[in-house]
């Protein structure tokens, strides 16, 4: 993550003067496509809720109130904190972490299977993984629901083939929401790990296994800490989607896996909808999100050194 | 000589490709021992099998008596210096040297204590906090010494560990290493493809070509007495000439230079018939015409310590010679013809 563009000198001269012209566009692309949304959001965080949908150019903290605080049913007791809401971030922590790590544990056997491939078949390979992606997300999520529904091609076969005497209850489990973030998020974590294991030098392998390493500790101590970046790249792009996820979770989920991304989604839908408290929600998401990536940065950059 | 690592007929295949056809050498204790040999000729795959990075396809090696064919590369007591140092990146210098240490369960303080004596004799103590990436190609060369003969293997594989280097370092790391081989006693096979490395520090050399073994020997042996053409062609400069063997009589063989000129040489159980000589350049010496090896000097080139001459027989053959570059001698000019002589024994008769 650390390093990505060399230091340059003094401000504005040379290379920065021609350049800066030509950085417009993309100083345009993250201004609207990344600070207005942003900006946009946090306000709205600030606003008063309108009834049927929309809002109210009121500024006030409700939102966050309703997040974190709780005053009884009727608003007439002594304020306490509102666990619901820190539950609900919690369980999707959780979820995101559990999906994060079944990604890892699948992800770097096939990325590490990839880059070991002759260089030709590798291309093949990493064409092959990306091919389910073709399809759209939702209709992905879709099909997976009906694989592994009660009277599904899965509990079918299964029961077909005399395993089991009833249909395996999936749908609506915390396990069919993981199954579809490992499905939904998987590449992202194959590609960033594949990249670092093909840049490995496996000279660095042997020199471990010449100094009297065996195979376990030579994973362990040489070749983990040198893909490490690719491991950790991956990690982040599949926990930030997955904790913000809401297709996997609505469709496989039921009322128990209810997770933070449909929590901001229904905030948004309908006239049940709460803008400033969905906006409240994404916000401290966000927040979330940013001191986790700060805090790897930081340690990061302690580690190489400065 | 009691022998450390015996190698019986070491066959290796890459599918269709052959890398080592049938290679046997006894090298012995506390041994130099060098393999010298063009550019893939085997010397790196001979290396990977002793260290167990290839199984070998036919024949064995023995260490010490025992074949050590089903031991796997950790379980073998052999370090290996890799051509490109093979440097873990993200451990300091200290911990790459103990890195081998560890592995065999020796506690911290020991092994960071035995590390940074490592250290200290390649002289570098000072950069033992360093990463591997904050230090010359000359210093990581000599970390990746240290790591290797830290766990004090009883043989140490070297390949090519100075050829990355500019001269200056090359020379005197060519100095250190022997004398590191020799407080140490350990066995240190080394490869390379730079004779005037193998010729200055081994104690032996095996010349390989194209898999198999040329010729094992002192680098007297190989330099005066080379057993055939490639040999005397691949070590030093020589002058390879046509010759006719006309008789063989008590080991020693009457032959006809190109230019007519008659010679003898020693000859080891060699029939009459066509064969070569080689003649190396520094046993020319120049005289007054009118012998029989009369050459027409063509070239004059300056080599700063020397001057080579590039002659021509008037049968049309070439022949270089050296003399030293000192102000006495007088240097012929380009054209001129001169008389030369062959020292006592210059002449080999080569077996092919
Ligand atoms: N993994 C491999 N697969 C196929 N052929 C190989 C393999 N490794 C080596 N070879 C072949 O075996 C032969 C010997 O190679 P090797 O690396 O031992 O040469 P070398 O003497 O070390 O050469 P250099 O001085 O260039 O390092 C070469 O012809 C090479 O092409
Ligand atoms: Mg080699």
């Amino acid at each position: 993550m650390a390093g990505f563009a060399p230091k340059t000198g003094a401000e504005g001269t040379g290379y920065t003067r021609i350049v800066g012209p030509l950085l417009l566009p993309t100083w345009a692309m993250i201004g609207i496509f990344l600070v207005l949304p942003v900006a946009l959001m946090a306000v709205y965080s600030f606003l008063t809720k309108e009834f049927r949908g929309g809002v109210i150019w009121d500024f006030t903290t409700a939102a966050y109130d309703q997040f974190f605080v709780t005053r009884g049913l009727f608003g007439d007791e002594p304020a306490a904190i509102e666990w619901t809401y820190i539950g609900i971030f919690w369980r999707s922590i959780w979820q995101a972490g559990v999906a994060t790590l079944v990604c890892l544990i699948v992800g770097f056997p096939t990325a590490w299977f990839i880059a070991t491939r002759p260089p030709a078949s590798r291309q093949l390979w990493l064409f092959l993984i990306t091919i389910p992606y073709w399809v759209n997300l939702l209709i992905r999520t879709v099909s997976l629901k009906f694989l592994i529904r009660d009277n599904g091609p899965l509990n079918e076969s299964l029961m077909g083939l005399g395993l089991i005497d009833g249909p395996l209850p999936l749908v609506n489990t915390n396990l069919a929401v993981q199954l579809g973030l490992f499905y939904s998020y998987l590449p992202f974590m194959v590609l960033p790990i594949y990249a670092a294991v093909e840049r490995y030098n496996f000279a660095l392998s042997e020199a471990a296994a010449d100094l009297y390493a065996s195979r376990w500790v030579t994973l362990r101590e040489i070749v983990l800490p040198v893909v490490r970046p690719g491991i950790i790249a991956g990690c982040i792009l599949v926990f930030v989607p997955s904790l913000g996820a809401f297709l996997a979770p609505d469709l496989l989920g039921g009322a128990k896996t209810f997770m933070i991304g449909s929590l901001i989604e229904e905030q948004f839908k309908g006239s049940q909808g709460n803008w400033p408290f969905g906006a409240a929600c994404a916000m401290i998401l966000m927040t979330l999100v940013m001191i986790v990536l700060i805090a790897y940065a930081r340690q990061q950059s302690r580690a190489e050194g400065g | 000589m009691n022998v450390s690592v015996d190698i019986r007929q070491v066959v290796k295949r890459y599918g269709t490709v052959t890398a080592l056809h049938g290679v046997s050498m006894a090298i012995g204790e506390n041994e130099f021992f060098t393999l010298l040999g063009p550019s893939g000729c085997g010397k790196t795959t001979l290396l990977r099998c002793i260290a167990g990075f290839e199984d070998v396809s036919g024949g064995e090696i023995r260490l010490h008596g025992q074949n050590i064919a089903a031991l796997e590369p950790n379980h073998r007591p052999v370090n290996t210096v890799f051509q490109q140092y093979a440097l873990f990146p993200h451990m300091t210098v200290r911990d790459n040297v103990a890195f081998g240490l560890k592995m065999k369960g020796m506690g911290l303080a020991e092994r960071n204590a035995r590390a940074g004596k490592m250290l200290e004799m390649v002289h570098l103590s000072a950069f033992a906090d360093r990463l591997p990436a904050q230090l010359s190609g000359g210093q990581q060369q000599r970390v990746a010494l240290a790591r290797a003969l830290a766990p004090e293997p009883k043989v140490l594989l070297l390949d090519e560990p100075l050829s990355a280097l500019d001269l200056k370092l090359r020379q005197a790391m060519r100095v250190e290493l022997k004398q590191l081989q020799e407080t140490t006693g350990i066995t240190f096979i080394f490869v390379t493809h730079d004779q005037e490395e193998a010729l200055t520090m081994s104690d032996r050399i095996a010349v390989m070509s194209q898999g198999h073994v040329q010729q094992i020997g002192t680098a007297r042996d190989i330099y005066e007495a080379p057993v055939n053409r490639f040999v005397a062609d691949f070590i030093g400069e020589t002058n390879l000439l046509p010759v006719t063997v006309e008789s063989v009589a008590q080991g020693v063989a009457a032959v006809t230079l190109p230019g007519g000129h008659r010679i003898t040489c020693a000859a080891a159980g060699m029939a009459p018939g066509p064969h070569h000589v080689s003649i190396r350049p520094e046993r020319l010496s120049i005289v007054p015409t009118g012998g029989d090896l009369d050459v027409v000097v063509e070239r004059v080139v300056y080599l700063g310590s020397d001057l080579q001459l590039l002659t021509r027989l008037d049968s049309g053959a070439a022949l270089h010679l050296r003399m030293q570059n000192s102000a006495r001698g007088q240097v012929p000019a380009p054209g001129t013809r001169i008389g030369l002589q062959l020292e006592e024994g210059a002449a080999r008769l080569l077996a092919d």
